[in-house]
C-alpha cells in the first residue's frame, strides 16, 4: 500500500513538468488559435467582439489569401517531387554502387540541413542579386560577358515562387537522402545477388526490391515533410523576400505572421491558422490513403 | 557489383559511372561553392564587392569580423545564443528525460492519454502557435504590469529557452520513450530486490544506459535551437537582447540600404562557424542518429 502510493508520487512527479509545459505551450496555443479565428481583435486592446465565421467568410474573399494557398501548394508539390527522387536516386547510387569516396558525398550532401535558415537565405540572396549575385554573373558568362537586363531572381512577381523553391530543395536534399541511404542499408544484399542471378538489371533492381523494401519509411517522411515544407517555405520566405515582391512570394504561415504583426489583425490571422491546420491534417489523412500499399518485409 | 568478379568492364558500364560520378560532383560542388564562397567573401574589402562575384579576394581583410563582432554587436548575440541553446537543451533533458522514462516502463491511468497527447504534438508546428504564445505572455506581461508593475515574461532569454525546451518535447519524447521501451525489465526489479527505491533505479541506473540516445536529442536540438529565428524574434524585442541568427537577418537588412557586404559575410561565418565545427566533429554520430527517431519536425 505504502509502496504504490509512492509509486503514484513518483510517476507524478516525473511527468508532471513535461504535460504542464506541453499543455501551457503547446496545447493551450494550439486552441487559442481555433478559438481567436472567431473574434475580431487587434491584439494589444481589450475590446474583442465575437464575429463567428465572419473572418474565414473575409479569407475566402480575399486574393492574397488564394495567392498565399496557391504559392504553398506549388512549393508543396514541386519542392516534395523533386527533393524526394533525387534523395531516393542519389541513395541508391550511393549505397548500390561502389562509388569512391562515398564518405565525403555524404558528409558533404548533408551540410545545408545543419545550416540556419536565415544563412541559407543570406547565401541565396548573393546568389540571387541580380548585378553581383553569383547566378547572373556566372550566366553572364555564356552571354558574352554582358550584363543586360538582369534576371530579378527575387524580385520577378512569376519567378520568385521557383527561386525559392531551388533554395528549399539545396537545403532538404542532403537529409533525405543520408536517410534513406541508412534504410537501405538494412536491405539484406543476398536479395539483390539473386536478383541479379535471375537476370534482373539494376534498374529492375531498384524498382522490384529496393523501393518497395523502403516503401514505408517513404510514406512516413513523406507526411512529415510535407508538414515541414509548411514551416519551412514560411521560414525561407520571411528571410529572403518577406512576401515580397508585392506579395507574389507570400506562403499560408507568412501571410499570416504578416496579418497578425503588421495589420495587428490577430483574429484574421488565426483564421489563416485555423486554415494551416485544416490543410496539413488533411494533406496528411490523403497521402496516407494514396500511399498505402501492403507492407513488405524482409 | 559482385557478379563482375573478373574486372573486365565493358564500356557502357565505364560510361554508366563517369555519368555517376560527374552528376555526384555537380551536386556536391552546388553544395561547396555557395558555403566556400561566403568564407571567401569574409574577407574581401568593401571596394571588392562592386566588381564580379567571382574574384579572389587580395589580402585577408580581418577588419570585417571585428566590425561585425562590435559593431554589429555579433558578439553580445553570440553571448544571448549561447545562453539560450544551452539552457533550452538543459531544461529539455531534465524534464524529458524522467517523462519518457515513466511513459515507457511504467503502467498507470492515463498513461494512454499521456501518449497519444505528446503523438499528437509532434504534427504541431511552434510556427503555427507563436501568435498565440506571444499573445500569451503579453498578456502575462500587462497583467504584471498592473500588479507588480514589472513585465517578466517578453524579453526574457530563460522563457525563450522555456518555450524552446516545451516545443521540442513531443519529438524528444518519442525518441526516448522508443530507447527506454527497448530495455529488459530485469533491469529494474535487479535493482528492486536489492532495495533501490524508484527515483535511484531510474537516475543511476536506467538514465545512464539512455545516453547514446540523450546525446542524438542534445545534438539535434542543439542545431535547431541554435539555427531558430522565428519564435526568437517574437518573444525578444529588445535589440540588446537578440539572438545570433535574428541579428544576422538585421544585418541582411542593414546591407540593402548601406554597403556593408563584408560585415554581412563575416557575420554569416560566425553563426555558421560553430555548427560546421560540430558537424565535424560528429557527423557520424547525427548521421547514425537519424535512423534511431527517422524523422524530424
Amino acid at each position: 500500500m505504502k509502496n504504490s502510493k509512492r509509486k503514484t508520487g513518483f510517476i507524478a512527479a516525473c511527468v508532471t513538468p513535461a504535460v504542464v509545459l506541453f499543455i501551457l505551450f503547446m496545447i493551450v496555443p494550439t486552441i487559442d488559435v481555433f478559438r481567436m479565428s472567431m473574434y475580431k481583435w487587434g491584439g494589444y486592446t481589450a475590446d474583442k467582439t465575437f464575429v463567428g465565421l465572419d473572418n474565414f467568410k473575409k479569407l475566402f474573399q480575399s486574393d492574397k489569401f488564394y495567392q498565399a494557398f496557391q504559392n504553398n501548394i506549388l512549393l508543396i508539390v514541386v519542392v516534395t517531387i523533386i527533393t524526394f527522387s533525387l534523395a531516393i536516386i542519389f541513395a541508391a547510387i550511393l549505397s548500390r554502387e561502389k562509388i569512391k569516396g562515398q564518405n565525403f558525398f555524404r558528409i558533404v550532401f548533408y551540410i545545408p540541413n545543419i545550416l540556419s535558415v536565415v544563412v541559407i537565405s543570406a547565401i541565396f540572396s548573393a546568389i540571387y542579386d541580380p548585378n553581383q549575385g553569383l547566378l547572373n554573373t556566372f550566366l553572364a558568362l555564356f552571354k558574352g560577358g554582358t550584363l543586360e537586363n538582369p534576371i530579378l531572381w527575387l524580385g520577378g512577381k512569376d519567378i520568385v515562387i521557383y527561386s525559392i523553391a531551388i533554395a528549399m530543395i539545396w537545403q532538404a536534399i542532403g537529409y533525405y537522402m543520408v536517410m534513406y541511404m541508412a534504410s537501405m542499408a538494412n536491405i539484406p544484399e543476398s536479395l539483390y545477388e539473386s536478383a541479379a542471378l535471375e537476370g534482373a538489371g539494376r534498374l529492375k533492381q531498384f524498382f522490384s526490391i529496393t523501393l518497395p523494401l523502403i516503401w514505408t519509411n517513404i510514406r512516413t517522411t513523406l507526411t512529415f515533410f510535407i508538414i515541414s515544407t509548411i514551416n519551412m517555405s514560411f521560414l525561407m520566405v520571411k528571410a529572403m523576400t518577406n512576401g515580397g515582391p508585392n506579395g507574389a512570394s507570400n506562403v499560408f504561415l507568412s501571410y499570416m505572421y504578416q496579418e497578425a504583426y503588421t495589420n495587428s489583425s490577430y483574429g484574421y490571422g488565426m483564421s489563416i491558422g485555423v486554415m494551416v491546420f485544416l490543410f496539413s491534417f488533411a494533406l496528411a489523412a490523403i497521402l496516407n490513403a494514396v500511399t498505402k500499399r501492403e507492407e513488405i518485409e524482409f | 557489383m559482385k557478379n563482375k568478379k573478373n574486372g573486365q568492364k565493358s564500356s557502357g558500364q565505364i560510361l554508366e559511372k563517369v555519368f555517376i560520378y560527374v552528376v555526384l560532383l555537380l551536386l556536391a560542388i552546388s553544395v561547396l561553392v555557395p558555403v566556400a564562397w561566403v568564407f571567401v567573401a569574409s574577407i574581401k574589402q568593401n571596394s571588392e564587392f562592386y566588381g564580379s562575384p567571382w574574384t579572389i579576394p587580395m589580402g585577408i581583410y580581418w577588419q570585417n569580423f571585428v566590425d561585425a563582432w562590435q559593431s554589429a554587436n555579433m558578439g553580445e548575440y553570440m553571448l544571448n545564443s549561447v545562453i539560450v541553446t544551452a539552457l533550452a537543451l538543459v531544461l529539455l533533458v531534465v524534464i524529458a528525460l524522467p517523462a519518457s522514462y515513466v511513459l515507457a516502463r511504467f503502467k498507470f491511468k492515463i498513461r494512454g492519454i499521456l501518449n497519444l497527447l505528446f503523438m499528437a504534438g509532434l504534427f504541431i508546428n511552434v510556427n503555427y502557435i507563436v501568435v498565440p504564445i506571444f499573445l500569451m505572455l503579453n498578456n502575462g506581461d500587462a497583467l504584471l504590469r498592473k500588479t507588480m508593475g514589472e513585465p517578466f515574461f517578453l524579453n526574457n532569454l530563460f522563457i525563450l529557452a522555456l518555450v524552446y525546451a516545451a516545443t521540442a518535447l513531443p519529438f524528444t519524447i518519442y525518441l526516448l520513450t522508443g530507447y527506454f521501451k527497448s530495455l529488459a525489465k530485469d533491469f529494474e526489479e535487479a535493482a528492486y530486490v536489492d532495495g533501490a527505491g524508484f527515483f535511484y533505479t531510474m537516475v543511476k541506473i536506467m538514465i545512464p544506459m539512455a545516453k547514446p540516445s540523450v546525446i542524438t536529442v542534445i545534438l539535434f536540438n542543439f542545431l535547431s535551437f541554435w539555427n531558430e529565428y522565428i519564435i526568437s524574434m517574437t518573444l525578444l524585442t529588445k535589440p540588446e537582447l537578440k539572438t545570433l541568427p535574428v541579428g544576422l537577418m538585421n544585418l541582411m537588412a542593414a546591407q540593402k540600404s548601406a554597403v556593408q557586404y563584408g560585415q554581412l559575410y563575416a557575420g554569416l561565418v560566425i553563426v555558421m562557424l560553430p555548427t560546421l565545427i560540430l558537424y565535424m566533429c560528429v557527423q557520424k554520430k547525427l548521421t547514425q542518429g537519424m535512423t534511431l527517431g527517422g524523422l524530424k519536425g
